[in-house]
């Protein structure tokens, strides 16, 4: 997959738009408090957040590097390696267990050709496994781009994936 | 027994997340009440009587939690709602969020006149991304109609809401962890004291409070803490969020009157009506993936014979011998075709993966666990691993900074309690216990 993590990034229009009212919402000398939020802005816009996006996020909040480091290499939810344009988490924990999420995420794995963590050739989609995600009475279920898809059944993936494909899931 | 609502009774009328069809049903009286007619002291005193406990799991009065704020002449207070509802088993606060918004803004609102905070947050776990825009709609709205910001209706008093995101992090469900977390760093948990009561988010007196129990406060605001405490038995007042999950008939977020019996709860038509495909109840987790497990004779009756009922009483009925706990609320209802191994296997991986890694002995027992768990479970096993998970146990519980390693451990422990034919069976029979389920065990013939 075509990327590139060395050299200066830019964020666009919109996210500094959005990153600068954020920092204006903390009090005076609080802004790292936007720092995770930021962070989920910069994945949004460029799909994964990569060192000199951390680096310039770093900049942007007039903190070291390392502070940004070290906060999104803690946190799940923040990619640090390039992955598919669609995302699918699919969630492993106990109450999803109890009701076939080891055979749903076996049936993607087997539906896309890729294992848990690997990202498919046409680089679409990846496939990862999240620990609860929230939905337990709703389950199984995954989050691809903050969107919840519940009461996952093979015939429900398969109209996922389909779904995605086609562009279904761009809007909002 | 009756059945009232008073969290989510309107959640199903048309347009009820907007401020004013919530506001025609009523809502915002508690705010026009505390403002115009009760000095904060007072407001804290009816929650005081409404006996009301978290609702997060903890359990802990949330009356006498605010009493014991720390006001410093001078220094900025804060109430931090905590959404990071992350313990699995639990999803009562995103429904609660997502359906009525405008209740949490505001319990907020209520709230912090209460402890005179002017800068409030609620911090929401970032995978309900979703939420956090339906909150900041309401936020948004109600900073329109005058209920936040400057002034707030002509009664001089201040609030600014602000909500923020975490990153995937159950510790962050921990308060001082959620602090740190709001304060733009890793989610390890801070030793106290001091407690956030005192040094809290950037330093200032903090209080930290779970969704639904800044929402109940709204009721007790409206009606008065003594007409909130005649709801439910004893010291478990009031109505709870249920949310319920795993093999039933129907599973989701049911608000209850506290005392409702557990068999009413499973099996009444109201509720989760029964063991999904006709199956029998194997075991269930009552209060979140960190309580005790429960096998299925002492779930519905306690140890001594007695109708169980969801009360924070009558589930730890019995100690962690043959209880558990109500937590926070996260129902888990397993069947006879589970296997307690496996499940306690996944349990023991999701610690080890939400581990923060602060404190040697949760960071490395909660791995060693779930590496023991997976060859027992795995048919790798022998009867010494059996002796090592309660040896481990005994070394996290009790010995670190915040309660993770705990939650880890206290699963473990009740599974090898109630279950341990099961896990010798995994051992004895490796074969056949990768290719069928134990089943139900039998109750012991004498008292447990």
């Amino acid at each position: 997959m075509a990327h590139t993590d060395n050299g200066p990034v830019e964020f666009s229009a919109e996210t500094m738009s959005k990153i600068n009212e954020l920092i204006a919402s903390y009090p005076e000398g609080k802004h790292k408090s936007a720092l995770i939020r930021i962070l989920h802005l910069v994945q949004t816009e460029k799909g994964w957040v990569s060192t000199p996006s951390m680096n310039k996020v770093a900049e942007i909040l007039n903190i070291q590097p390392i502070e940004v480091y070290e906060v999104a290499t803690f946190y799940t939810m923040f990619h640090l390696e390039p992955v598919g344009k669609y995302v699918f988490e699919v969630c492993r924990t106990g109450p999803c267990m109890l009701v076939g999420s080891d055979n749903i995420i076996e049936y993607i794995e087997n539906k896309l050709n890729i294992k848990v963590g690997e990202t498919t050739n046409d680089g679409v989609f990846t496939l990862k496994t999240a620990e609860c995600l929230g939905g337990c009475g709703y389950a199984p279920l995954l989050q691809c781009k903050y969107k919840f898809h519940e009461h996952l059944t093979k015939e429900r993936v398969d109209e996922l994936i389909e779904e995605y494909r086609s562009g279904k899931h761009d809007q909002n | 027994m009756s059945n009232r609502k008073l969290l989510i009774e309107n959640v199903h009328v048309e347009g009820y997340d907007t401020f004013d069809v919530y506001r025609k049903h009523g809502g915002y009286r508690s705010v026009e009440k505390a403002l115009k007619s009760m000095t904060p002291d007072e407001v804290v005193e009816e929650v005081k009587k409404s006996g009301l406990r978290g609702r997060g799991g903890a359990g802990f009065p949330t009356g006498m939690k605010w009493s014991f704020l720390a006001k410093p002449e001078g220094v900025q207070r804060h109430l931090v709602c905590n959404a990071d509802e992350s313990e699995p088993g639990t999803f009562k606060d995103r429904y609660l969020m997502e359906k009525n918004p405008h209740l949490l803004i505001e319990g907020m609102i209520t709230s912090s006149y209460a402890l005179g905070a002017n800068l409030s947050f609620i911090y929401i776990r970032g995978e309900f991304m979703y939420i956090l825009h339906i909150l900041e709609k309401a936020i948004d709205e109600a900073y329109a109609k005058g209920f936040l910001g400057k002034n707030i209706l002509g009664s001089g008093y201040d609030l600014d809401l602000r909500v923020a995101p975490g990153g995937g992090a159950y510790i962050c469900g921990e308060e001082t962890a959620l602090l740190e977390s709001l304060e733009g760093k890793r989610g390890n948990p801070r030793m106290k004291p001091p407690f956030p009561a005192v040094k809290g988010l950037w330093g200032n007196p903090t209080v930290v409070n779970n969704v639904e129990s800044i929402a109940a406060v709204v009721p007790i605001v409206n009606d008065g803490g003594e007409e909130y405490a005649k709801i439910g038995i004893d010291r478990s007042t009031g109505t709870k969020l249920i949310s319920a999950s795993g093999n039933l008939v129907r599973p989701g977020v049911y608000e209850i009157e506290l005392g409702l019996s557990v068999e009413e709860f499973i099996y009444g038509d109201d509720y989760c009506r029964g063991i999904a495909n006709g199956k029998k109840l194997k075991a269930c987790v009552p209060g979140g993936s960190s309580v005790p497990i429960l096998p299925h004779f002492l779930v519905t009756k306690t140890a001594a014979g007695a109708d169980r009922l969801m009360t924070y009483e009558s589930l730890a009925d019995g100690g962690f011998a043959t209880g558990s706990m109500l937590g926070s609320g996260g129902f888990i209802v397993f069947d006879e075709d589970q296997c307690i191994v496996r499940n306690t296997w996944n349990f023991a991986r999701f610690y080890s993966h939400e581990s923060c890694g602060q404190c040697s002995p949760c960071r490395e027992g909660t791995g060693w666990m779930e590496k023991v768990l997976h060859r027992l479970e795995h048919g790798h096993g022998n009867m010494r691993d059996i002796e090592l998970l309660e040896e481990i146990n005994k070394k996290i519980e009790g010995n670190t900074i915040c309660p993770l390693g705990d939650a880890a451990a206290w699963p473990v422990a009740a599974a090898i309690r109630h279950f341990r034919d099961e896990f010798e069976w995994h051992v004895n029979e490796p074969q056949q216990a990768q290719t069928r389920n134990y089943g139900l065990i039998t109750q012991p013939s004498v008292a447990v």
